[in-house]
């Protein structure tokens, strides 16, 4: 398994799910390590279906949002799925600003999105 | 970098805060003021949401200015002015750059442009702020947070 500084990686049955250590996801180059972690996934490990669980993340940037919009077309272009839960309600307005709720599958919590991949 | 930062009486119970520095162009400088705005926005009552909106405008109108205004120029700095009360909360900006027309920036959330990873940081500015206006050449930004009452 690789090794990891920004993300925490679990499986359950086909599914990857990934926590975030940062609280914060604001700074640039944490944001491209995120990324190259998040990109990784699907690149080097090859995981199909990925859940992220944001229970953790209290700010994100508009930089954060790109990773996660490459991340989300990546996951879509190996033919996998990616879903996002427990995301506190004012990054959901943040979502819901960019209409990105219309890209990204965003569940109430792990079990929500787990019976969701089915 | 230089800074000054006082704090006056005013009409109402609490005295404002006020603080103007200049940060270098350089990735991350933000956080030489976000996190003495933030702590004076709690101070001055204002709710964890709003906090939010504030941190999440001025830190995408910061790094726009200091990577797309200043273009990371060492030699160029971003100036910020702050403003704090219980019920407004004023940032303004300027770069040392040539400006940009904010109409030019695209709508990110046009069908064609949704899954663009990029220029998101304008539109959320302006939603989450009560007033944002930008000077003629564009190198400047003023910020305003009204409080609900």
């Amino acid at each position: 398994m690789a090794q990891y500084r920004r993300i925490g990686v679990t499986q359950n049955n086909d599914v990857a799910i990934v926590s975030f250590n940062d609280k914060k996801i604001l700074d640039e180059a944490s944001i491209q390590e995120l990324g190259a972690e998040l990109f990784g996934l699907v690149e080097q490990q090859k995981m199909g279906d990925i859940l992220l669980n944001f229970t953790n993340v209290e700010f994100l940037s508009s930089a954060a949002l790109g990773k996660l919009i490459t991340l989300d077309r990546k996951v879509k272009a190996s033919k996998g799925r990616m879903k996002m839960c427990n995301i506190r309600p004012e990054i959901f307005e943040v979502f819901q600003i960019t209409k990105l709720n219309k890209v990204f599958d965003i569940r109430k919590d792990e079990t929500e999105a787990m019976t969701a991949f089915g | 970098m230089t800074e000054s930062s006082s704090h006056h009486d005013s009409s109402s119970d609490q005295a404002a805060w006020q603080k103007s520095l200049d940060l270098p162009s350089e990735r991350g400088a933000s956080r030489l003021i976000m996190e003495e705005l933030l702590d004076r926005l709690g101070e001055h009552g204002w709710a964890s949401a709003d906090i939010f909106s504030i941190h999440l405008a001025a830190e995408e109108a910061i790094v726009n200015a200091i990577v797309h205004g200043n273009k990371l120029d060492i030699d160029k700095k971003v100036h910020v002015e702050c403003f704090v009360s219980p019920t407004v909360a004023r940032i303004e900006i300027t770069d040392e750059g040539d400006g940009f027309n904010p109409k030019d920036v695209p709508d990110c959330t046009q069908d064609d442009r949704l899954e663009v990873p990029n220029g998101r940081g304008v539109m959320l500015i302006h939603n989450f702020m009560t007033r944002v206006e930008y000077n003629e050449k564009g190198n400047r930004v003023l910020l305003e947070k009204v409080r609900d009452t």
